[in-house]
């Protein structure tokens, strides 16, 4: 059976180049790839992430996902564990948090 | 008459208030500023003063030195904004000011009690913000006595302001402490949110291992939970503990609690604004400039100077009705000093990141881009004189508002 990653674009980091080719069964694969599998509550991050880089153009910070959903930081951790910005951007085919330099 | 009412006397508000005092007409406009503090602080000297490389005192400038003449400038806090009924009422005397142009320019501050722990027992003790007047001094008596020890640097959260601050602290800090013989009894720790120092593909192949070359130790992906004073230690969501003798932090930027309180602002109390023409998202008549705008380029006076040609622009086109022109790109300039007399300069936009090269003429510079020297350095130190001298009162600054490719390498 053919990956469904196969025809996506990754840059070095393993974020996706273009956040339009973006599905939710793409979505599964990268999270399998990192080893997640994707519940409800996954979902819920995911969605809102999706739907701040459609408004804003960029992925939420921890702050954004905690203010605007029911996922607590702790629960963040738990769902994406270890870095949940990086992890859940990178699971909802968004670019990695950056700062200016 | 009209009102014209700019909130925050800070960079933004000043500049603004001396470009349209310059050009709308008095018998039509009346112009108030209104700010909560009688001091104008140059906020990027605010580094310099831990280190005792600048004293206090060159940073602070009484701000109605740089209130036109014809402007009516009022010191009172805000207590509410109602862009329904274009009002403002100040705490002063609980004055109501009905405007009819309102410009928002009331920065960020930071908010250590966002982080748990933070500001109890060592706050000020062996906690230390440099964001602040306050802090920035009490610092210096701090560093003053410092005999060694482990400094942990940690930003809270994303987005602060003059993003590059944190690392210019941790680069002075290695030449500080060279200097006065005591580097190899300090242990330098910067810890950060992000995934590394340099984030951009460009910023991080070209400067590369740059901290750790100054013995600079980098904690990536460090989202701080809590700092226990008692202990003396600083904790990240994913189990990490370290340990400090002087943690220096940045903490969390917020807007004006009144942009909060007034339901105008985002979850960190930033106003939703268009970035490319700074007109409030939802009100015609309400524009951003600066720290206060949900802007996504750097919170910093260089963008708030870049800014302010396209918002006076835009404001006057406004007054005529006619329409807005999309023409901030998110250009930004800022010196960051790496110790050693050097600094090195970063020139970028909302679509390019900082690049190696010459600015601002191609091959001649002659500022160095994206690397260290000494005449970016000198750059940096004479932007003090700008600032107050052309700056503050909003004088044009000979370099050119646009962003530009010009003299850089893709």
């Amino acid at each position: 059976m053919a990956n469904v990653l196969d025809s996506v674009k990754f840059d070095a980091d393993g974020y996706m180049e273009d956040a339009n080719a973006w599905t939710k069964e793409v979505a599964e694969a990268i999270a399998k790839r990192e080893g997640i599998t994707l519940n409800p509550r996954h979902w819920v991050v995911i969605d809102y992430a999706r739907n701040e880089w459609k408004t804003k153009g960029e992925a939420p910070t921890l702050r954004n996902i905690t203010k605007n959903t029911d996922v607590d930081t702790k629960e963040l951790y738990s769902l994406f564990p270890g870095g949940p910005g990086k992890l859940a951007a990178k699971v909802a085919g968004l670019k990695k948090p950056t700062g200016c330099i | 008459m009209k009102t014209f009412l700019i909130l925050g006397a800070g960079t933004g508000g000043t500049m603004m208030a001396n470009k349209l005092a310059r050009k709308l007409s008095p018998e039509e406009w009346k112009i108030i500023l209104v700010d909560k503090d009688e001091q104008h602080y140059y906020q990027p000297g605010f580094l310099f003063i831990p280190f005792g490389y600048y004293k206090p005192k060159v940073v602070v400038k009484p701000k109605r030195k740089y209130v036109p003449s014809g402007v009516e400038f009022i010191i009172s806090e805000i207590e509410s904004i109602e862009p329904a009924a274009n009002k403002v009422t100040l705490s002063a005397g609980k004055r109501v000011i009905q405007y009819d142009q309102l410009l928002i320019a009331t920065g960020t501050d930071i908010h250590p009690e966002e982080i748990e722990g933070l500001k109890e027992g060592g706050w000020h003790k062996n906690i230390f913000d440099f964001y602040t007047f306050e802090g920035a001094v009490a610092l210096h008596n701090f560093l003053d006595k410092f005999q060694g020890g482990r400094l942990v640097i940690n930003i809270a959260e994303m987005p602060i302001k003059c993003p590059v601050a944190p690392l210019e602290f941790a680069f002075l800090a290695d030449y500080y402490f060279q200097q006065r013989g005591i580097r190899d009894k300090v242990d330098l720790i910067y810890t950060t949110p992000l995934p590394g120092a340099f984030t951009k593909p460009k910023a991080a192949s070209v400067l590369g291992d740059f901290l750790g070359r100054k013995g600079i130790h980098v904690e990536p992906d460090f989202a701080v939970s809590a700092v226990d004073s008692g202990k003396n230690t600083i904790s990240s969501w994913d189990g990490r503990a370290i340990d400090y003798d002087l943690l220096v932090t940045i903490p969390t930027n917020m807007g004006a609690d009144v942009i909060g309180r007034s339901g105008l602002g985002d979850d960190l109390n930033f106003v939703p604004t268009n970035k490319n023409t700074l007109q409030s998202v939802k009100w015609p008549n309400i524009w951003v400039i600066g720290d206060a705008a949900n802007v996504p380029a750097s919170k910093a006076g260089a963008t708030v100077h870049f800014e302010s040609d396209v918002l006076f622009e835009n404001i006057l086109r406004s007054l005529r009705g006619e329409e807005l022109q999309p023409d901030y790109d998110g250009h930004v300039s800022c010196f960051i000093e790496s110790g050693f007399n050097k600094a090195l300069l970063i020139d970028f936009s909302f679509e390019t990141e900082p690049l190696p090269g010459a600015y601002p003429l191609p091959g001649i510079g002659p500022m160095k881009l994206l690397g260290e020297s000494w005449l970016n350095h000198m750059g940096k130190l004479g932007f003090k004189w700008m600032y107050w001298n052309l700056m503050c009162n909003g004088l044009p600054i000979p370099l050119p508002a646009k962003f530009s490719m010009v003299g850089k390498r893709p």
